[in-house]
This record gives C-alpha cells, structure tokens and sequence, in this order.
C-alpha cells in the first residue's frame, strides 16, 4: 500500500511546457484515472513519476521524495506499463515476466530460485502457464497485454502506472484487462494511476478522475462531478451524452454534429 | 509455435566448449608438412609431465622439426583464430544488443576503418624499414586508431543525441567510417607501391600468427570478454527498449557506454593483429540464435565458443587448400559461413 503525492510538479520538453504546476494526492490503495484530449499531458505525467523525464517540484512516495531514491528502488517502487510496449518476437513469456524482477537484481547478479518461484507464482494466479512457454510474437494483442501486467506485477511494486493500456484491443479484451487490474488491485492493495482514453472504461474503474487539459488539471474529482456534458464539452470540444445507468455506471456516448 | 529448447544454458555452454576443443584440436592435426595427424596428440601427451616416458610412457615418435611446426606454427595459428573468432562474434552479438539492430557488426562505429587507417599511415611512412624495428608498429598504431576513430563516432553521435538514441550513434559510426575510408583512400592513392601491402592487410591474415600475437591481445580480449559475460542480463533487459529498461531500473546510457567500450577494445585489438575478418561478427551471433535460442544469456557465452570454432574451422581449407598460397581468411568465412546461414534460416523457418 503506497500513497503518491504531486508537489508542484512541472514537466518542459525543451521550452515547451508539457505539465504546469501539478498537485495532487492520491489515496493508497485507490485507482486514479487521467482523462483528457491527445497532448494534454497524460503519458508525461506518468513517464515523470516513472522517473523517464525530468521535472520540477517533487513526486513524493510514502512520505518520501522519489527523487531520492535510487534508479532500482524507485523501479522496485513503481511499475510502468507504457502506451506501446515493445515485446521481442524471439523473447519467451517467461523470459519476459522475469524482466519485471529486474529492480530487485543486483547489478552483476542473476535471477536466483525466489526471483523464478515468483514468476512462476505470477504466471500461474493469471492464468498464463499456456503462454508463458511460448514466442512473444506469435500471441495475440490480448495475450500480450496480460503478460505485459504480469511483467508490471513481477516486480511487486505497490503503485501500478498504465498508459493508455488498452488502445490496441477490442472492446472485450479491454474490459478484460481492466478487470484483471483491479482484481489485482484489491487483491494486493495496488495503487492504480492510469491514462484513459475510454472515458466511460475510465467512470468504470477509476475512484477519481483528473481531467487534463494543456497541462494542466481542470477538473479533479468524483466520476459524476468530471464526466459532465459540459465539461467534455468545453475541453474535448465534442458533444456528447452522458447517461447514469442505474447500477452508478456513468456512460458517455458520442452524438453526431447535425441530426 | 516454436518448439522449446529443452536443453539448460549449462548443457548448451558445455556442448558448444566440447564442439570448440574438437574443432581446434583437428585444427592442430592438419596442415601442410608436419607429422601424420594421429601423431599429434600423442606428441602433446608426451610432453605432458607424467604422460611421457617418465610416466605412463607415451611415445608419438614425432621429430623436434615436426613439434617445431605443431608448436611454433598451428598452435599459435590456431589459438589466435579462436580468439579472434570469439572477439568479433562477441562484439557483433554485444553490438546488436545495445543497438538493437540485427544488421550491426563490431565494425559500425569505425574499428575496422580507423585500424585500416592506421596500418596505412605505418606503411606508407615507414614502409619496409619498420622489418628491422624491435616491434612491429603496423598492429600497435592500429589499435590506436581503431579505439580513436571508435571515441571519436562516440563523442559525435552524443553532441547531438546525448545518449538517449543510439541511432545518432549509428549515424555518426556511418559518417566516421566514410571519413576515415576516404583518407585512407587519398593517401593510397598517393602511394601507389603500397596498394599491395595495405590490401593484403585489410584481407584479414592469420599466417604470421606467433604465440608473440597471441600474448599481444590477450589481455584486451579478456577484459573485453569479461565484461561483455558480465552484462548479459543487461542486454536482455535492453531488448524492451531503452525507456522500459530505463523504467526497470537498468542505467541505460551507462550500460551502452560499457557495452560499446568493451566490445571496441576487444574488436581493436584482434583487428590490430589479423585485420579485417568480416562476416564472423554479423552471423556468428545469429547462428547461435537459430540454434539456441535469443536470450543473451545463451547467445553471449555461445557466441565466444561458436566464433572460436566457426573461425578455427574456416581457417583450415584457408591454409590447406591452395597449399604453400594462402586463401585470404575473410573469403573463406563468407565462403563457408554464407551457405551455412541460409540453410539454418530456411530450417529454421519451416519447423516454426
């Protein structure tokens, strides 16, 4: 169980800012989505508290700084699930969830029996023991994305960052892999942040949701309080519908420019 | 699906170190002149303390001429074949890991041109009076300017990408290569005599191997070796990229730097010694693949045993088959090795 803490955290690409002043705690334990239009800034924030880009202010995990922590214990603290992960065709699903115990690997040292029991533990509670023997590049996306989160789990790191990590599935696979994070997310305390481009997949699962929008936070909250029409409105620039199905499911459907 | 490798990496590293000695061992036996080639073992035994007729009573009734040319001639000749052969193939599979690039070879960022520039240089200025220097110039300024030339494409390549792509670097090895050919090929031009000379040493030669060379590159070899053995966990990390590998807690531009320092000082010195053996680095590493499978942890150690060998065994029609001339080594390489790979690569491809 691991809180994280925004302190001001500010993100530039050269001269361009990407990330102005963010702040923001949350709650160990929870799922925190991130919605918001391409460029707004998403996939930065997470790269930055991935320790991928540099930034001002401070990301503070536990109470402590991140920023002081060490390259392998910062990995140790923090799994990254990028918005499209390369995984080698000739790469085995074993050999592939074994690279998430690299943080925990001294520099000259090799996987020792508890690193391979606890890929194997891995492998087997998410069903992939199928998998795990075969290439990386004759599976399909499905496939791929479970073993990419049994990679992220591998690595026991308490605070799970996804980037957009469904974009290349279909609609059942999504959900599928959504379910599987959360299932792990209680069953291990998980801290989830994740980039959503869904944004009714993002009411469904996120317990706050931050909208993003040139860098900076424009709306902060409960589901029902972010995903307004009027909202979406002003800051994707679409118009929609949002409907309350009667389970607190919050569905925002497209409507089309003239009818 | 591909089936799996059933056999451990211990089982495959010992197989391929059994498949080097046998290979080098008929290295040893063949050859123009010298004793009947069951002879030759029998005449290491004996002079094995214990093995001899002091001990168990050996006798391979081989002549002080003829262990002359077992001693002095093939062994040198074969042990520096293995070890260039082991170098390069390793250089080539470190190379392809921090690049991730299958087409790269240990000569990208500019080994092998500045080594050739610098034999140049030597044999231009100072021509054949360098025969009568108490050490030969020709290997020692080519090292120098295989690692110079290799600093150089380095210091480049992060002006402008720092060290975050390694594709400026690859550009950079591109630009420096040409450079360095280029006035290699002005000052060829402007001396003629030598072509000869210079060309045969570009070709690649292990006929002047002495136990001399040998001692030479040993100890960048085995630096180079050791280190590279040491990060092949870290290559295999690298095969997600450098940002995931960043995101895992591996420092990436650090471990290129290492990667590409070893692989360059190993590639120097076997380049300063028997010039360019193309080939051996870019295939080599990819056979070890076909064969036993893509992680570094099996491709690293085999690609030293499997370079050894592959080399070792191209050198034997090199030097027996147009006897007393010599067939250039880098032919018979992409002679033997070309038909090889395209056999593995097509059976490999159907049992897919």
């Amino acid at each position: 169980m691991s809180s994280v803490e925004f302190r001001h955290v500010a993100v530039k690409y050269g001269r361009r800012t990407v990330i102005h002043d963010f702040s923001m705690a949350v709650a160990s334990g929870s799922w925190v989505g991130l919605i918001g239009p391409n460029g707004a800034g998403k996939s930065s924030l997470l790269r930055a508290v991935a320790g991928l880009v540099k930034y001002s202010g401070d990301i503070v995990v536990d109470g402590s700084s991140l920023s002081l922590r060490s390259r392998s214990r910062r990995a140790s603290l923090v799994a990254y699930v990028p918005q499209e992960p390369i995984l080698p065709d000739e790469m085995t699903g074993r050999e592939y969830v074994m690279l998430g115990r690299t943080p925990h690997i001294g520099y000259f040292g090799h996987p020792t029996k508890s690193d391979r029991a606890m890929v194997d533990d891995v492998i087997g509670r998410l069903g992939l023991d199928d998998i795990a023997a075969r290439h990386l590049g004759v599976l399909s996306g499905g496939e791929r994305q479970r073993l990419v989160i049994a990679r992220a789990l591998a690595t026991e790191a308490p605070i799970l960052l996804l980037d957009e990590p469904t974009s290349a599935l279909d609609i059942g696979h999504q959900q599928q892999a959504f379910e599987l994070v959360e299932r792990l997310r209680r069953e291990h305390g998980l801290t989830v942040i994740s980039a959503m481009h869904d944004l009714t997949l993002a009411g469904m699962y996120s317990d706050r949701l931050a909208l993003l929008h040139e860098g900076t936070v424009v709306a902060d909250g409960s589901v029902e309080d972010v995903l307004s029409a009027e909202t979406l409105a002003e800051f994707y620039g679409v118009r929609v519908t949002v409907h309350r199905e009667d389970d607190g499911t919050v569905v925002v459907v497209p409507r089309r420019e003239q009818l | 699906m591909r089936r799996e490798h059933r056999l451990s990496i211990t089982a495959k590293v010992s197989l391929s170190v059994l498949v080097l000695v046998v290979i080098a061992c008929t290295g040893t036996m063949t050859g123009p002149a010298g004793p009947e080639w069951w002879r030759v073992p029998l005449a290491l035994l004996e002079r094995i303390p214990g093995f001899g007729e002091s001990g168990l009573g050996i006798s391979s009734g081989v002549t002080e001429r003829e262990w002359s040319i077992i001693w002095d001639i093939r062994m040198p000749r074969v042990v520096l074949a293995g070890i260039v052969g082991a170098t390069l193939s390793l250089g080539g599979a470190s190379y392809q890991g921090v690049f991730r690039n299958p087409l790269v070879d240990p000569y990208l960022l500019g080994a092998a041109a500045g080594g050739g520039l610098g034999a140049t240089l030597v044999i231009t200025t100072v021509g054949s009076d360098r025969l009568e220097w108490p050490v030969d110039p020709v290997p020692l300024v080519a090292f120098v300017f295989a690692l110079g030339t290799v600093a150089l494409t380095y210091l480049v390549g992060a002006s402008f990408g720092g060290m975050r792509t390694s594709s400026t670097l690859v550009l950079a090895g591109v630009a420096m290569v040409s450079l360095t050919t280029a006035i290699q090929t002005f000052i060829l031009q402007r001396n003629s005599d030598v072509v000869r000379e210079v060309y045969n040493w570009i070709l690649g030669r292990l006929a002047t191997a002495s136990w001399g060379d040998v001692v030479l590159v040993l100890p960048y070899v085995a630096l180079s070796t050791t280190v590279l053995l040491f990060h092949r966990r870290h290559l295999d990390v690298l095969r997600v990229g450098d940002e995931e590998a960043a995101a895992l807690g591996i420092p990436v531009a650090r471990v290129r730097l290492t990667v590409v320092v070893a692989a360059t000082l190993g590639t120097a010195a076997v380049v300063a010694v028997s010039g360019l053996i193309g080939f051996v680095g870019l295939v080599v590493p990819h056979m070890v693949r076909l064969m036993a499978g893509s992680t570094y942890r099996v491709v690293i150690p085999l690609a030293v045993t499997v370079g050894g060998a592959f080399l070792i065994l191209a050198d034997i029609p090199g030097r027996t088959l147009s006897s007393p001339a010599e067939v250039p080594i880098g032919v018979v390489t992409a002679f033997i090795g070309a038909p090889f790979f395209i056999i593995l690569l097509r059976t490999r491809q159907v049992s897919r």
